[in-house]
């Protein structure tokens, strides 16, 4: 594949974000259940159906109804801490959550949105499995709003209020399996309009969202706590949702893909047209070509045979060659194809022929499918070894994959791979899935309250910066590095009532932590307020700074201890200038002819022979001060 | 208010009258901080008369404030919010004939704008359509009989339903569903049990603990069990079919007179009491669990007793029951009277003197417990003694709720007090046992 840079402005780019935060809150969003995940095993399972249902305008989600009719199951795992009544439907939820609901305002107020005056809680038809009820809690909370990013406002077109989903574990043909633990912890979703127009760009206004969200103090964070749907589409393009980003870091990479993605289809489409493709010639025949591999090598298809699966072919005319064409790198057109298959055949994937011979499948066996299927040379022939049903649906989805890839680049939902990329996950849901939710009153929020809730705002991150710079006279890469980092607060908070470095604070807290970590120590073991009585006791001067690594180290190892007691178990304890005195003075007696006879190297002797012995107990500069004023007198 | 615009009262109403906006309606709602544009919604009646509704083109309902300075604007006629339901699927003539009676309840309901929660279906035919899978188990034939909600149920809504199922019953139907409410399903199947006997098919009482309206509805599960039995069961009793966990897994069959509604929420709220249920159902395949039940046998004529005495009262005693509450039901002239006592069967001495009065005045007084599971013993202690004295007339392990219907179905089958107590002591239709195992609790 050609790698060219793409000229975002001539493709006609629109990307909307749409970020979801998890809240920090103690409860969950409709019930009193811990907002946290379970490790281990579960305590008990249970095993459920989803059946599709009629909204309010009595119209139905296709893929939704096409799961339910495929008779999917779904497995359930629970454990009592994160999960009760309410996360398994068998109990109504309760009211919303008020401290979810004051982080969702305060984020509104933030990004300059307006707050519903009444917000009703809706049903959103999610039939996947993920949600216990088939149906996600879901409100608007506020609608509009400018986010100020780099000098530009992005507008914002609403902050909503929903539930998280369960967490999927695994599937096994027909049963999918979830874990509840997830499912109902408050999330805010921010949708920015689809206004950005360079991959960069999103990136950007992801990171200072993502701030603006921090600069709460209501949102949990690590790993899986925000994700990123991305809405991406090209002029003559589609419309295309991308889920499930979950490092900032990879926007702008899957944004560019997708982009790279649509144009191929495009350029895919136009040949496909030169050489005089017809989409009533790419027909549903399916073709029993089971005998074909009769005495195949090919592992998977041989196995399919033994289980009593068939083998089904289906021709697509003309489109020999196309089915390799790779789109981005690692995905191809005939990937695609394979993707659709698997999600409405529940089949392992498909074979076809412009990757044969391959996978031990032999010249020719190529040879006699391609006659039995009367294929020229310029078609391609697909096949799938399964269950008839799900062998024919494969198929069907095949066909037509291959009739849009003559008309249009598709709509779709795709999901976000950690490298970037992207893979077909289900067709776009129509916007008939919301129904109100009635076990749950309309919430009106009062004038009253929202005017307290403005007067309390915190402060923006862009003030926090210039303020950050100015008070602690820090540069902006520290500013920008405490501003990201979880310790903020506990930063300024250390920082206003010690006389600790603040300099030396950021760097303990955001590089000296981050190396230890990857040197596998458990940092996060540590409290905060570990933390903080250590960063004191540095700024009193009764540690040294170059003792600080190894008290980490110690107390994450041990819970609840006391910083004082971590200095007396390592002998950390500084010194005081009698001992430092007495200390060096034996250490000039005991050297003295080797002192003497290096003259002015002395000094440099000296301060490394006694900051081996006294690491970590005096600080480095004060032990220099005393060492140069003694060996001063020594000449 | 008009359907026309349903829900909304006061400012709302009028600022869209003026407009002649109607509910499915495209409408512009200006105030000085915005502009929003969207569909119209209905309001629930418990909601306010200051905020309008509507649905924004994303799908999110959101309701708007209506003050001096909102301006609304009709800006096109919309879809109104109806239901639309699938067609009918085919039915298969040579497959057995069951009736669907539908008296109301959660099995057959939508979401309802007028009371901002769920409200039974339109017509039967919602069942049929909901379920489309019925059609391979039974020719269906729907009937809806009545729509109230279960708490509403009286003993004249028993009364029709019974005479109704044995209509059917003699036009050869191979099995009866009846799609009812929760709540007092449990009450209703106890009464067809008395009122229907000798009955030559399955009577299966049905009902759902999660609104048909959402996907994860136990009512289709519970529906195609229902059916299921209805069709081809080897049993011909009066059973209440409901989710036996929390899977959508197996659906337990329980006798109408043992079972009980034991949790407000769960799909598996209903249990046996004091005994196992009659069957399981799981993976199409019918489990009996016990021999001792009626069979199935179409030539069998169903004997129709379809009465019952209003004035039968259920008491659960509490400490400092104030005796004047039995006072007043028999000053209000009732004939039976259900205590619900502690323990093996007690009420304070201080309720003596009335009880004594009850029996005097010919009112039919029996023993209870309020400990749901195991039987009343009375002869354990004194108190218990001194009842028996006084006559009041121990149940063994009949359920509470059970025998209520019992007596409110004795009293209506006689006048005379001693044929009462005579058909009281009889096991009608397996309401009360003379042994309870082990595992009858665990279950």
């Amino acid at each position: 594949m050609q790698v060219v840079v793409i000229n975002y402005d001539k493709i006609g780019l629109k990307v909307g974000l749409e970020i979801h935060q998890q809240l920090s809150s103690e409860k969950k969003l409709f019930c009193n259940c811990k907002t946290e995940l379970f490790k281990g095993e579960p305590e008990t399972t249970f095993l459920r159906r989803l059946r599709p249902t009629q909204s309010e305008l009595g119209q139905i989600d296709p893929a939704a109804f096409f799961e339910f009719q495929k008779g999917t199951q779904v497995l359930y795992e629970i454990e009592r801490e994160t999960s009760c009544l309410v996360e398994m439907d068998e109990e109504p939820p309760h009211n919303l959550n008020p401290e979810a609901l004051k982080a969702a305002l305060t984020i509104s107020l933030m990004l300059n949105a307006e707050p519903v005056d009444e917000i009703h809680i809706m049903r959103k038809i999610v039939i996947d499995g993920s949600n216990t009820t088939g149906f996600q809690r879901t409100s608007i909370v506020s609608l509009g709003g400018v986010a100020e990013i780099l000098g530009k406002s992005v507008s914002i077109q609403h902050v909503g209020l929903e539930e998280d989903a369960a967490r999927k574990m695994g599937e096994d043909s027909r049963v999918l399996k979830y874990r509840i633990d997830r499912l109902c912890i408050p999330l805010v979703e921010i949708a920015t309009s689809p206004v950005i127009k360079t991959p960069q760009q999103a990136q950007e206004v992801a990171f200072a969202v993502g701030r603006i969200l921090r600069a709460t103090n209501m949102v949990k964070r690590g790993l899986g706590t925000i994700r990123q749907d991305l809405n991406i589409s090209i002029r003559d393009g589609a419309l295309v949702e991308i889920k499930g980003v979950q490092e900032l870091e990879l926007i702008s990479l899957v944004i560019e893909n997708e982009a790279q993605r649509q144009l191929s289809l495009l350029r895919i489409r136009d040949e496909l047209r030169r050489r005089n493709v017809k989409e009533n010639e790419i027909g549903d025949d399916f073709v029993d070509v089971t005998s074909v591999f009769d005495n195949t090598k090919c592992k998977v298809v041989k196995a399919a045979i033994k289980d009593g699966k068939k083998v089904y072919a289906v021709r697509l005319p003309k489109f020999s060659g196309f089915l390799k064409e790779e789109l981005t790198p690692g995905l191809r057109l005939g990937t695609e194809m394979a993707d659709r298959a698997r999600f409405w055949g529940h089949c392992g994937g498909i074979f076809h022929t412009d990757e044969l011979p391959a996978y031990s499948i032999t010249k020719e066996e190529v040879e006699s499918l391609r006659l039995i299927m009367d294929a020229k040379e310029d078609d391609a022939v697909v096949f799938v070894a399964e269950e008839t049903e799900n062998a024919w649906d494969a198929l069907k989805a095949v066909t037509l994959r291959a009739r849009e890839a003559l008309a249009k680049v598709p709509e779709e939902t795709r999901t976000a791979k950690p490298d970037g990329t992207t893979r077909y996950m289900r067709p776009r849901p129509g916007a008939a899935r919301m129904y109100p939710e009635t076990d749950i009153p309309p919430i009106q929020i009062s004038a009253e309250y929202l005017r307290n809730l403005r007067k309390n705002l915190p402060e923006l991150p862009e003030k926090k910066m210039q303020r950050l710079t100015r008070d602690y006279k820090l540069n902006r890469k520290l500013a920008r590095e405490i501003l990201d980092s979880e310790f903020i607060k506990l930063f300024e908070e250390i920082v206003n009532q010690s006389k600790v470095s603040p300099t030396f604070a950021i760097v303990f807290l955001t590089e000296t932590l981050k190396a230890l970590k990857r040197d596998g120590i458990e940092v996060e073991k540590v409290s905060n307020q570990q933390l903080s009585e250590l960063l004191r006791q540095v700024g009193a001067g009764r540690i040294a700074k170059e003792a600080t690594s190894d008290i980490i180290v110690w107390l994450s190892k041990h819970k609840e201890a006391d910083v004082t007691e971590s200095i007396d178990a390592l002998g950390l304890g500084m010194l005081s200038l009698t001992e430092l005195q007495v200390i060096i003075d034996n250490t000039i007696r005991e050297n003295h002819s080797l002192l003497a006879a290096r003259g002015d190297k002395a000094f440099g002797i000296l301060m490394g022979i006694l900051m081996k012995q006294l690491r970590g107990r005096v600080e480095a500069k004060r032990l220099s001060e005393i060492v140069k004023k003694k060996l001063s007198k020594l000449k | 208010m008009t359907e026309k615009l349903l829900g909304y009262k006061g400012k709302a109403l009028h600022f869209l009258k003026e407009v002649e906006a109607e509910v499915g309606d495209t409408i512009r709602v200006s105030k000085g901080k915005g502009t929003y544009e969207g569909v119209l919604i209905p309001r629930s009646e418990f909601s306010d008369g200051n905020h309008v509704v509507i649905k924004l083109k994303n799908g999110y309902n959101i309701g708007i404030l209506v003050t001096q300075e909102t301006k609304i604007e009709r800006v096109g006629a919309g879809q109104k919010p109806t239901f639309s339901t699938s067609p009918l699927p085919k039915q298969q003539e040579e497959l057995p004939e069951v009736t669907i009676l539908s008296t109301g309840g959660t099995i057959a309901s939508r979401v309802d704008y007028r009371t901002g929660g769920v409200r039974p279906a339109l017509n039967a035919n919602d069942l049929y359509s909901i379920v489309p899978e019925l059609s391979e188990i039974a020719t269906i034939k729907a009937e809806i009989l009545y729509t109230v909600f279960s708490e509403n149920i009286t003993p004249k809504h028993w009364i029709k339903l019974a005479k109704e199922i044995a209509k059917n019953i003699k036009e050869g139907v191979a099995g009866i569903v009846v799609a009812h409410g929760t709540d007092t399903i449990g009450y209703t199947a106890a009464a067809l049990s008395f009122a229907l006997q000798n009955i030559p098919v399955p009577i299966v009482l049905v009902g759902s603990q999660r609104s048909a309206d959402r996907p994860s509805s136990d009512a289709a599960t519970n529906l195609i069990g229902a059916v299921t039995v209805a069709s081809k069961a080897p049993f011909a009793e009066v059973v209440v079919a409901m989710h036996r966990t929390t899977s959508d897994k197996a659906i337990a069959l329980h006798r109408g007179t043992k079972v009980r509604k034991c949790h407000t929420s769960r799909r598996d709220a209903f249990k046996s009491i004091n005994t196992l249920p009659l069957a399981i159902l799981e993976d199409g395949e019918l489990r009996m669990l016990t021999q001792d039940y009626q069979r199935r046998n179409p030539k069998r004529e169903v004997i129709v007793k379809p009465s019952f005495n209003e004035k039968v009262a259920l008491v659960k005693f509490h400490p400092g029951l104030n005796r004047g509450v039995i006072d007043w039901y028999l000053d209000q002239g009732y004939e039976g009277i259900v205590l619900e006592g502690t323990g093996l069967g007690h009420v304070s001495s201080q309720c003596f003197a009335t009880l004594r009065r009850a029996i005097a005045e010919n009112c039919l007084v029996a023993m209870t417990s309020q400990c749901i599971w195991g039987r009343v013993n009375m002869n354990v202690y004194d108190t218990g003694r001194d009842l028996i004295k006084i006559g009041v007339i121990p149940l063994g392990d009949m359920l509470s709720e059970t025998a209520l219907v019992k007596i409110m179905w004795v009293l209506a089958q006689t006048k005379s007090v001693d044929e009462a107590k005579k058909l009281l002591a009889k096991n009608v239709t397996h309401e009360v046992s003379d042994r309870t195992v082990y595992q009858d609790y665990e279950r």
